[in-house]
């Protein structure tokens, strides 16, 4: 074995209990499909895709329902076979609860695969440009949480080159356990995923990250790395400190690079992709797979089996909920996610997307969230637990003081909303919700700002071209009176006697030119 | 005596020279206040102020002509704004009905719709396109829901769309509200 | 089914406002039970008698501003400030003096700034401050310990003393009474008396007052129990006491006969406890972590300059309330480098 690597630290972050043994006792449970899927248009960072069936048309199981709309944008496939039912606004997986575009469609049970692009063994042989319209195509995005699409990130020419090819494997956030199940069961998948990986992006070194509350998967990907002698390829292990699965914390953990404010990875030559997405990109480059499943922890003391369980992508919460034996007497608050950085809903009626990694069934002592909030004591908790290093009490205050700019000052944007802050914060006081308010307030600000600068534009356009239309009136009412007063002039005057006239001022110009003869003899 | 007359004068004619090099090199043109009011307005355009325009009231205002709360679109917010840029005392909106209006865009029932191109005429910002004995339609993005097109309509077949939440202009709620909001169901 | 919501994160850490008061006050045991050691009955009747003057004053505020008072009387603030200040008092004040400081600290500079988070600064200092200004005479008059005057007052004698404000028959302040060993120190040395000299009094222990010396160690225990249950963090006291002693350390290499030993300083009057539990008031103190040294290192500082050159034998107070008004500055010019952010960009 190599000697250890040195691990280097982020400051702040929290020491939680992970709650993850609940989920890990199981296998994983195969998927099973459901009569009915729901897949909002819009699972990922960017545009929404843009539909390209009907209702009423059949379609096989991973065939192209929607189409990535715009460069950052993400494909959807149907995730079994069947029939497109509507095209209609549905609620889904959103902390507001509001409803989105969505494709419904009922599956046949047949579950028979559509049209499948070929698949690339010998991808080696294939340019990176190629394996990345693949991944487009597979509508591969961020399994994280982050939902970013892949084929975006992947696309690293223009940047600095990529040295490091980081896989997040640390799955920091209390009672998640879909990566650790998918490391322990499938770290073959993951290494095919990463030689694809480093294939495309060129990047010499591999470092995975894991927390080290995960021994049975640092083992089998250990284990995984020495039977296929994989060179340059390192299983990290990091101590367990919550977010240490956030990209830029786990970039400076593993590499002690920090990645500088509004940069993304590549600009200290790192490129970070969770064990999920790597498992897809492999799928999709070696058997022509789209993303069109994941896995999920379904969890808490209010679900009775819990447990980590594939479900097909537009699947119900509720009948995922209901395959892991129901809700027990306990549920108190349903949240998509974990503990810390998961939202919740009031209804289980909503698809499961590729951004749910989890589904927390909490009872009232897990998620007691609802004390009162008191008034800050400074007691500067917050910032010393913070892993950005922000100011949490003067953003606090600026938000309070609906002071945007301010906010924007102490970097409100660079706030992970990890949650750290207002979990020490004996005050309790919310702040991530702060945070996101004055987020969202931005936003909207920005939003209604360009609407009225559009407006003022068009608004002065308009005005200029009244202005022009009425001048062009005026001039053509001008020249018309003008003429209208010249014409009975000349039918006054006798043409000849204009003709006379003409003809003495050209004998006098004759006359004043020879008697200068200079000038004329200039000219 | 002299040495004091000398070195006043000497002051003066510095600070003289001083001061008019200032004006000359950090001249503003045109009129920075009512532009910064222009700035602040919601740019509908709709004349609810008595202006023709959000431009007009801006200089209004600047030149000290008209309150800063006649301005429903803009609503409490924008008095306000309006009230810190001019360190003025925030007023009660004129018209706090029309202020409390939902965001609205303007639709054309294109059945009902003659082709008589008045809305056309009527539209501050250009949002509606059509030709005469054509039916006329409304670009919702660039619509202002000033409302300036419903009363030169014939047959009425203009009517307002309240602007529903989307998951994309959804705004998290302050805590407080949210606090009340969370119940156990 | 219909669910609760709420914004993550769902789960709260198991610190709230009232255990960490509970916390400091937990701490504060050691060295009061120390005080009434050496003091006698009159440290724990002040204690009483502030703490039921500040909670009273408080729920009456809280009613008067129309708020619910129950929460916040149930975060223990108020019962740390009044502790806090009736151990700056001497033990033997007349009750009505300890009461109007209590009161002044709660009513004008704790809720008249909006309570709880919102006070400039620290309530007890201010209000230590107030009495000390407004009756100097009862506020410098000590009792020296038991150790050194061999005579315990009663219960009985020292509820007599504190409510009538006269000495029980056949005694008088003079007999009774006597300086702090700060306030001794400073006189005798103001005498121009060698510290080899002043230091013969019966008063003197191995390093400050006796008695003095080890209530001090006593808070320090508390103290070091809070930067154990990380209720406060090492930067202020470290500071704090490290400054006083560096530069006190400096005055006396220089000159020991007029510069009294460095440890004096630390064991004598509020050192240890203004270090621990005063400076560390979160709500008045800097908060960023360069700027928490910095305070504490200029409240160290102050309190060595006002102790050798000021008018007053203490100078905790003074120095707490200085640099609460300088906090606000010093945060904004100690603001930490944001994650990622180069070393030259604005902050």
């Amino acid at each position: 074995m190599a000697e250890p690597r040195n691990i280097w630290t982020f400051r702040g972050g929290l020491h939680l209990d992970d709650h993850k043994a609940v989920s890990t006792g199981r296998t994983i449970e195969p998927a099973s499909i459901p009569e009915r899927l729901v897949l909002p248009l819009q699972q990922h960072i960017g545009q929404a895709a843009e539909v390209l069936v009907k209702p009423g048309d059949p379609v096989g199981k991973g065939q192209l329902i929607a189409r990535a709309s715009d460069y950052v944008s993400a494909s959807i496939h149907a995730p079994t076979s069947g029939k497109i039912v509507a095209v209609e606004q549905r609620p889904v997986a959103h902390p507001s609860g509001l409803s989105d575009h969505c494709i419904i469609m009922d599956s046949d049970g047949e579950d028979t695969w559509g049209e499948l692009p070929p698949a690339w063994p010998d991808y080696t042989e294939r340019s990176a440009a190629e394996l990345r319209e693949r991944i487009r195509w597979a509508g591969v995005v961020g399994l994280g949480g982050a939902v970013f699409p892949t084929a975006v990130k992947v696309n690293t020419s223009g940047q600095r080159a990529i040295d490091t090819l980081i896989i997040n494997g640390a799955e920091c956030e209390p009672y998640i356990s879909c990566d650790d199940a998918l490391m322990r069961a499938h770290p073959e998948d993951i290494l095919d995923g990463i030689a694809i990986l480093r294939h495309i992006i060129g990047a010499h070194e591999c470092l995975i990250g894991i927390e080290d509350n995960k021994p049975e998967a640092i083992e089998a990907l250990r284990h995984a790395i020495e039977t296929r002698g994989e060179r340059d390829i390192e299983v990290v292990v990091v101590p367990t400190l919550y977010p240490s699965g956030g990209e830029k914390q786990l970039i400076k953990l593993l590499t002690g690079r920090e990645v500088p404010t509004n940069s993304l990875p590549a600009s200290v030559g790192v490129l970070c992709q969770n064990v999920a997405t790597a498992v897809t990109v492999a799928n999709a480059v070696l058997h022509g797979r789209p993303l069109i499943e994941r896995i999920v922890t379904v969890t808490g003391q209010g679900i009775r089996q819990p447990g980590n369980y594939r479900a097909l992508i537009g699947t119900s919460a509720d009948r995922l909920v209901a395959k892991a034996g129901g809700y027990s007497e306990h549920i108190h608050q349903l949240i998509f996610g974990g503990p810390m950085m998961g939202f919740s809903l009031r209804s289980d009626q909503v698809p499961i997307t590729k951004a749910t990694n989890c589904l927390l069934a909490a009872s009232q002592a897990e998620a007691p969230n609802n004390d009162p909030e008191r008034p800050c004591i400074r007691c500067g908790e917050c910032a010393r637990v913070c892993p950005v290093q922000l100011l949490p009490q003067q953003m606090l205050w600026h938000t309070r003081a609906h002071d945007f700019d301010k906010v924007q000052d102490f970097h409100l944007f660079e706030c992970i909303e990890c949650g750290c802050c207002a979990y020490v914060c004996p005050s309790h006081i919310p702040l991530v919700q702060y945070y996101r308010f004055a987020k969202t307030a931005i936003w909207t600000q920005e939003r209604e700002r360009e609407k009225s600068d559009l407006a003022r534009r068009r608004h002065e356009a308009r005005q200029t071209r009244l202005e022009r239309i009425e001048a062009e009136r005026k001039a053509r009412l001008r020249k018309k009176k003008e003429a209208l007063e010249k014409k009975p002039a000349a039918q006054d005057d006798d043409p000849k006697k204009a003709a006379i006239e003409a003809a003495m001022q050209r004998v006098a110009a004759k006359k004043a030119a020879q008697q200068n003869p200079e000038p004329a003899g200039k000219d | 005596m002299i040495a004091a007359i000398v070195t006043i004068a000497g002051l003066s004619t510095v600070f003289g020279l001083l001061l008019g090099y200032a004006a000359i090199r950090f001249r503003v043109e045109g009129d920075p206040i009512a532009d910064q009011i222009d700035a602040l307005l919601p740019q509908t355009q709709c004349g609810q102020c008595a202006f023709a325009g959000c431009r007009p009231y801006a200089e209004a205002i600047a030149a000290g002509e008209a309150e800063i709360n006649r301005c429903p679109p803009g609503g409490e917010a924008t008095m306000i704004a309006l009230a810190e840029l001019l360190g003025r005392d925030p007023v009660p909106l004129e018209d706090e009905d029309a202020a409390e209006k939902p965001k609205a865009v303007a639709y054309i029932v294109e059945a009902e719709c003659i082709g008589c191109t008045l809305c056309i005429q009527a539209c501050p910002v250009d949002a509606i396109v059509g030709a005469a004995k054509q039916m006329h339609t409304i670009i919702d993005d660039e619509c202002t829901g000033c409302e300036l097109c419903l009363p030169p309509c014939p047959v009425e077949c203009i009517h307002m769309h309240p602007i529903g939440e989307t998951i994309q202009t959804w705004q998290w709620p302050y805590p407080k509200e949210a606090a009340k909001g969370a119940t156990h169901g | 089914m219909e669910f609760a919501t709420g914004s993550s994160p769902h789960k709260i850490g198991p610190q709230n406002v009232t255990r960490v008061m509970g916390m400091v006050l937990l701490a504060l045991v050691p060295g009061t039970l120390a005080m009434w050691w050496y003091f006698g009955w009159g440290v724990l009747i002040n204690l009483m008698i502030a703490v039921t003057a500040a909670v009273v004053a408080e729920a009456a505020v809280m009613s008067l501003r129309g708020r619910d008072a129950r929460p916040v009387l149930l975060d223990l603030s108020a019962v740390v400030t009044a502790w806090l200040l009736a151990l700056a008092l001497p033990p033997l004040l007349p009750w009505w003096q300890t009461v109007l400081g209590s009161m002044f600290a709660i009513v004008v500079v704790k809720q008249l700034f909006g309570g709880i988070g919102y006070n400039p600064f620290n309530p007890a200092m201010a209000g230590y401050v107030l009495l000390l200004v407004s009756f100097p005479v009862t506020m410098t008059r000590w009792l020296p310990p038991d150790v050194v005057s061999g005579q315990a007052l009663s219960l009985a004698d020292s509820l007599h003393i504190i409510f009538s404000g006269t000495p029980p028959l056949g005694q008088t302040w003079d007999t009774l009474s006597s300086a702090t060993p700060l306030d001794q120190m400073r006189s005798e040395l103001s005498e121009n008396r060698m510290i080899s000299e002043i230091r013969q009094s019966p008063l003197w222990g191995d390093f400050g007052g006796r008695g003095w010396e080890w209530i001090g160690n006593w808070f320090l225990l508390g103290g070091l129990f809070l930067l154990w249950r990380r209720v406060i963090n090492w930067r202020i006291p470290a500071s704090m006491l490290g400054s006083l002693l560096l530069v006190s350390g400096l005055f006396w290499a220089i000159d020991p006969e007029t510069h009294p030993f460095p440890a004096f300083h630390l064991f004598s009057g509020a050192a240890i406890l203004g270090a621990f539990f005063i400076a560390t008031d979160p709500v008045s103190a800097s908060t960023t972590p360069k700027g928490q040294l910095i305070y504490g290192a200029l409240i160290g500082l102050f309190v060595f300059i006002i102790r050798t050159w000021g008018g007053y034998p203490d100078a905790v107070a003074f120095s707490v309330l200085l640099l609460n008004m300088a906090a606000p500055t010093i945060d904004y010019y100690t603001q930490p480098r944001v994650f990622g952010q180069r070393k030259h960009d604005d902050a």
